[in-house]
């Protein structure tokens, strides 16, 4: 009876209606769920180091929806020192909180702890780096998606007419970001043999490297096409060496990142020719919807295996409008 | 080899030999901008040498130094953003790297701590107390509104690059400095045996003070170099190698840890040595932990080959060799 159940929908959502009002208005939440079960839990942020633009936007979200929601909020800086990661894992795991959130500095380091986590009852949510053990979510970027991206976007500036040649500019290897975008680059090169990878080196996230490589790179090959860069925090020494070398809008340079204002803006200067966002806001209310249903669901830990890729956007003059990017301070007050 | 080649020497034909090697295997090496590319990646890493150089031939060394640049750097990078006038942060970020020398220079010379420990100890915290206090992020980007100082740092001078330029210019003041001025001379007796330097009348505790001050001045200016080149300060060079780097050029071109010895121009050739190679190694595209290792290598075999050339025995040996 197609009618009857519209009929009792409509009714039900009418009363649901209702009940939001009451519950504004101080009465009992009658399925007895949402606040309650999230009250008095304890969530754990563990970064690879706080400071850097995206773990900062990631934390205000958890720090944020933890205290609107009557939560205890932890956090552990290791600062990029991975025994010390280590060391705070170990240390959270016999602390117990209901949830941890992690941004894994490689994929191995804290594979084991997290397993020993989910065997603990803890929910974990793996942020942006994924390490080889599945928990109960990874919020993040799809690097092998955002490495595709960038090498079709390379692959049409590259065509026919010009030298075809690139330069790549990756991470350390053990890195997964790295592995995996190198793994999407070479999907599409593999089909395109008019493509010629130059040079593809590790300039260790550092942007001095980057410049210093890319200068060097620029020299031995003048009618270089493309850099396929691989974060924007290292990708700024890269389009400096471009710069110098005068070579601005010649050389097309894809990078992408969180979406921070400073790459915008390099968008708009013109020092990167494509900038790839997986927006941090994005995934911080990503990873903080996770944790709200993880603990209504009121499952075993480990129960669960959720994969919630950020959306990846592409970024050039063209769509480089206001608010598109955000400000670390702006970003931070918003997240909500 | 009838007479002893010094350290330096050896490095230097080392440099010569691999120079020679890549200018005829590697097509664009010889290339004068590629020279230049050369140099402009290792100018930094020369100018901290001659500011580590001056507390090493003291008998000290200054582990604070990435530090110290990175921080003070970073600082007025981030107070030019909040509003502050460029001259006004760039005080203030002098005056912070200069008073972090100044303070180590007081712990080593009147608390008689070892340099080793208070550097160490002092450039952790400065790490610390500028990442949670002065700068809230971890790169720092250079601000649009940096006036011409931002267009410096790909500005050129016939050609050369500034950053080139000042590490020269520095190199040579520094040089001038040890070899012809009372305190330049004070700091080689200081290092030959500061007992001895003392019971002569040497103010060992104002030199010594003097010198970890001018350590953390030349890191500034390191400091602010790379910015301008880079457009951005990351604090995470603290966490590198490049402390190590430094180290290495200074002790590969022919300075003992020791202290008395040395100048100016052992540190150059060891920056030759270091640029050398990364550039040569760049070309051939090796990863860069290929080039690690290479690196290593190298210096381990110049290493020996100084053992070789010059063997130790007592009159060699000197006390306090590390």
């Amino acid at each position: 009876m197609r009618l009857t159940t519209l009929v009792l929908a409509a009714t039900m959502s009418l009363a649901g209606l209702q009940l939001s009002f009451g519950q504004s208005n101080g009465a009992v939440d009658p399925q007895g769920m949402s606040y309650d079960l999230m009250k008095g839990k304890t969530v754990a942020y563990l970064p690879e180091a706080m400071g850097l633009d995206v773990t900062e936007v990631w934390g205000a979200y958890v720090k944020n929806s933890a205290e609107h929601l009557g939560m205890k909020f932890e956090i552990r800086d290791p600062n990029w020192n991975v025994d010390a990661g280590v060391q705070a894992l170990t240390a959270l795991i016999a602390d117990h909180p209901d949830v941890l959130v992690v941004h894994n500095p490689d994929l191995n380091s804290y594979a084991r702890l997290q397993k020993k986590a989910v065997a603990a009852g803890i929910y974990v949510i793996q942020l942006n780096t994924g390490s080889v053990v599945t928990t109960d979510g990874f919020v993040g970027t799809d690097f092998v998606s955002q490495g595709e991206l960038g090498a079709n976007l390379v692959v049409k500036a590259c065509g026919a007419g010009t030298s075809g040649k690139v330069s790549i500019v990756q991470g350390p290897l053990t890195d997964a970001a790295s592995s995996y975008m190198m793994r999407g680059i070479d999907s599409v090169f593999g089909k395109h043999p008019e493509i010629k990878v130059v040079s593809n080196q590790d300039a260790g996230w550092d942007a001095n490297k980057a410049r210093a490589i890319t200068e060097t790179v620029l020299l031995q090959s003048p009618d270089l096409c493309g850099i396929i860069g691989f974060w924007d925090g290292m990708d700024v020494g890269t389009a400096a060496a471009v710069n110098q070398a005068g070579k601005t809008g010649k050389v097309f340079l894809v990078t992408g990142g969180g979406g921070a204002q400073i790459s915008c803006d390099n968008v708009g200067k013109g020092a990167y020719s494509a900038y790839v966002k997986s927006d941090a806001r994005v995934q911080g209310r990503d990873m903080v919807d996770l944790m709200q249903m993880l603990l209504q669901s009121k499952q075993k830990a480990g129960t669960m295996n959720a994969t919630l890729y950020t959306p990846l956007q592409v970024i050039t003059k063209e769509n480089n409008k206001t608010g598109i990017c955000w400000n670390i301070d702006d970003a931070k007050t918003q997240a909500q | 080899m009838t007479k002893n080649m010094t350290q330096e020497q050896v490095i230097l034909a080392l440099t010569a030999v691999m120079f020679v090697v890549f200018a005829l295997t590697l097509p664009g090496f010889l290339s004068a901008n590629n020279l230049i590319a050369l140099l402009r990646s290792v100018a930094v890493l020369g100018m901290l040498g001659v500011a580590m150089v001056i507390v090493v031939i003291g008998r000290g060394i200054d582990l604070s130094l990435v530090a110290n640049m990175a921080i003070s750097t970073a600082w007025t990078l981030s107070l030019v953003q909040n509003g502050y006038s460029v001259s006004v942060a760039l005080a203030l970020g002098f005056g912070l790297a200069v008073a972090v020398g100044l303070f180590i220079g007081v712990f080593v010379a009147y608390s008689d701590m070892l340099p080793l420990f208070a550097t160490l100890a002092v450039g952790t915290f400065v790490y610390g107390f500028g990442r949670f206090q002065l700068i809230p992020v971890d790169v720092v980007p250079l601000p649009a509104n940096f006036g011409w100082l931002g267009d410096l740092g790909s500005a050129t001078v016939v050609g050369i690059p500034v950053s080139i330029l000042a590490t020269a210019l520095l190199g040579l003041i520094i040089f001038l400095f040890l070899r012809y001025t009372k305190p330049g001379q004070f700091i080689y007796a200081i290092g030959d045996n500061p007992r001895a330097a003392s019971i002569a009348g040497v103010p060992v505790r104002k030199v010594q003070v003097l010198q970890y001050a001018a350590a953390g001045a030349i890191a500034f200016l390191a400091g602010l170099i790379t910015a301008l080149t880079v457009s951005s300060m990351s604090t995470r060079v603290v966490n590198s190698t490049l402390i190590y780097d430094v180290i290495l050029v200074v002790v590969v071109g022919g300075v003992g840890l020791s202290g008395g010895r040395g100048n100016v121009r052992n540190v150059f050739v060891g920056t030759l040595l270091i640029g050398t190679l990364q550039n040569g190694m760049t070309i051939l595209d090796f990863q860069y932990t290929t080039q690690n290792v290479m690196k290593s290598l190298l210096l381990l075999s110049a290493i020996i080959a100084d053992s070789i050339v010059n063997p130790r025995d007592e009159q060699t040996d000197q006390q306090g060799d590390i």
